[in-house]
């Protein structure tokens, strides 16, 4: 496991150090210092906000390549359910599997079938009694870092399940090393991502030791190939996959797919923040299970897809409308049944704090740095400009309490002691004794 | 060195102002996680402040919140200018409350917030008058 590895990154070329970034990070991750960002790897959530605010483009994903397939045996694709959302309802899903194979994988497997499983677990885990309520969806890496991060007293209430794309892989991976008879590790097992903070659980799992996913590629990496390769009457691969799992992609298909009554569906970073933020003072106690996903309208809204994402949302309803409506007759029907090595309940580690808040780790220390904080914060002009740098001038203050930054970094207390100084130096100018240059003397 | 002197906020409040209902407590949480306080602790500070705070602002004129934080412990001190408690006793009852109708509507006034404060805080005082007001005192310990 990679400590610290993030798949959010900066290219420093293209940052102009404007502050775009710094002000949309929900967990004040980011500073501009010497004119470039940075990014406080600790408090870094992967939620891939800033990519999709930076106006310059120099924030981005780190993902692999469909080059690394030649690593491996035997490749086996795992495309998210929102990939569908990127071709027209008109599309079978068959087709995009089988545009996956002529990008020269061996195999697919849907993460909506994961999903799937995910949901029967998640149905059978709301039933009982003794669990902590509300239920929190452990889907979104983003989120479950978010509360590593800024709610850690919510960690007991994330449901214990590993991801849909996680279950996805181990089933993918064992079902092709038993059939196929070769090693496991010789099998190349890929993600088809929206999403940052999926590439970033790959070298960083959340609650397992390792993952089963080899790697991730970007949606939008491959897109432009995928599209060439697509077409109708190119079905070789057959979806296995029902409505259930597809609706995953959009906010609202989870909870829709496990259906029980009080359910409550959150999408968009800030929008978490709030309603986890109730959830941490003891309010909505009745409420059995909240989604929760980091973007926009759910994954759909991944910073790395390659279709607006009102598009993939059309498509996406339309999609899932005409799956339901197909089930009973030609369609897949959702499953019923699944066992415990699928969802790969077993070995699970438990998910800990991120104290990336902490002044210090001596309470004593922390105290005076508060102390120094709330000193300089009431000096700061409080207009929350960010030219200084960071977020805002709270977290300007933090930054010069631990020692990061100077108060002149601000560009209101720069000006102001300019100008006195400027005053001063003028004062200093009348108060000069006249000149001692006595050939000039006469000019007097 | 062990400080004496602790981390002091203080948060004024006004009645019926619901929409800052919650920010006096966010404001605590936030300092207790900046001093790396454990989570469960920060959980029964946050909540027993947020009980409080909704309290004023459900049934007094205005008040003060004061979160007076050590390296041990976090002292809550509410005091506000309302109408007091008739009956402690009966108010300190699960589910027995006097908010209005109109308040209650709103889900807020299920009559929890003092039985919550007691259980989430290891000290718990509470003094009224009627007329005056009320003040609460709570100990937490780190
Ligand atoms: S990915 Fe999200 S958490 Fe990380 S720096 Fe960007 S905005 Fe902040
Ligand atoms: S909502 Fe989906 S795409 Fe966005 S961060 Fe979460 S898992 Fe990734």
């Amino acid at each position: 496991m990679e400590e610290h590895f993030h798949s959010v990154r900066l290219t420093t070329d293209r940052c102009q150090g404007c502050v775009s970034c710094t002000k949309r990070c929900p967990t004040e991750a980011i500073r501009i210092r010497g004119g470039k960002a940075q990014i406080i790897s600790l408090r870094c959530i992967d939620c891939g906000e800033c990519i999709r605010h930076c106006p310059c483009r120099a924030k981005a994903a780190l993902t692999d390549d469909l080059a690394d397939l030649k690593n491996f045996q035997y490749n086996i694709a795992l495309p998210a359910p929102s990939l569908y959302g990127h071709f027209s309802a008109d599309i079978p899903v068959d087709a995009i599997l089988s545009g996956l194979i002529n990008l020269g994988f061996d195999d697919v497997f849907e993460v909506a079938q994961g999903a799937e499983i995910v949901t029967l677990a998640i149905r059978d885990y709301l039933k009982r009694p003794d669990i902590i309520r509300p239920a929190i969806s452990s889907a979104c890496p983003a989120v479950v870092r978010l509360i590593q991060v800024k709610f850690p007293e919510l960690i007991d209430h994330l449901v214990p399940f590993d991801a849909p794309v996680e279950v996805a892989a181990r089933i993918a991976r064992a079902e092709a090393a038993k059939a196929l008879g070769i090693e496991a590790d010789k099998i190349g097992v890929w993600f088809i991502t929206p999403c940052p903070a999926k590439m970033t659980a790959v070298r960083r799992p959340l609650g397992s030791e390792k993952s089963n996913i080899t790697g991730a590629i970007a949606i939008n990496k491959i897109f432009n190939d995928l599209l060439k390769v697509v077409t109708a009457d190119n079905q070789l691969v057959k979806s296995k996959a029902s409505w259930v799992g597809v609706g995953w992609a959009v906010s609202g298909g989870e909870t829709s797919a496990i259906d029980a009554e009080n359910m409550l569906a959150v999408n968009d970073i800030q929008n978490v923040i709030d309603v986890l933020e109730q959830v941490a003072l003891g309010k909505l106690k009745e409420v059995d299970y909240i989604e929760v996903l980091a973007c926009a309208g759910g994954c759909i809204g991944g910073a790395l897809t390659a279709e607006n994402r009102h598009v993939i949302e059309f498509n996406m309803k339309k999609r899932i409308k005409k799956k339901k409506s197909l089930d009973p007759t030609a369609g897949r029907l959702p499953r019923e049944t699944y066992t415990d090595f699928e969802l790969g309940s077993a070995g699970r580690r438990a998910i800990e704090p991120i104290p990336a808040l902490r002044l210090d780790e001596d309470i004593a220390k922390a105290m005076s740095k508060i102390e120094i904080m709330d000193k300089t914060l009431k000096t700061l002009p409080g207009l929350d400009c960010g030219s200084c740098g960071s977020p805002n001038c709270k977290a300007l203050a933090e930054d010069i309490a631990q020692g990061l930054a100077n108060k002149t970094d601000c560009v209101f207390i720069l000006r102001k002691r300019t100008r006195d100084l400027a005053f001063a130096m003028v004062d200093l100018a009348v108060k000069l004794p006249p000149p001692l240059d006595k050939d000039h003397n006469d000019d007097y | 060195m062990p400080l004496r002197q602790g981390v002091i906020l203080e948060f004024e409040l006004e009645g019926s102002d619901f929409n800052g209902a919650g920010e006096a407590s966010s404001k605590i949480k936030r300092t207790l996680q900046q001093l790396g306080i454990r989570h469960e602790i920060i959980r029964r500070i946050a909540i027993s402040a947020y009980e409080a705070e909704m309290n004023v602002i459900i049934h007094a004129y205005r008040g003060v919140v004061k979160a007076a934080i050590y390296q041990d412990r976090t002292e809550l001190t509410v005091q506000d200018e309302g109408p007091g408690i008739a009956d402690i006793e009966l108010a300190m009852k699960e589910g027995y409350s006097t908010a209005p109708a109109h308040i209650r509507e709103l889900g807020f006034g299920a009559g929890m917030g003092l039985p919550n404060m007691v259980r989430c805080t290891d000290k718990f005082d509470i003094k009224t008058e009627a007329g005056v007001g009320t003040r609460l005192s709570m100990t937490i310990y780190h």
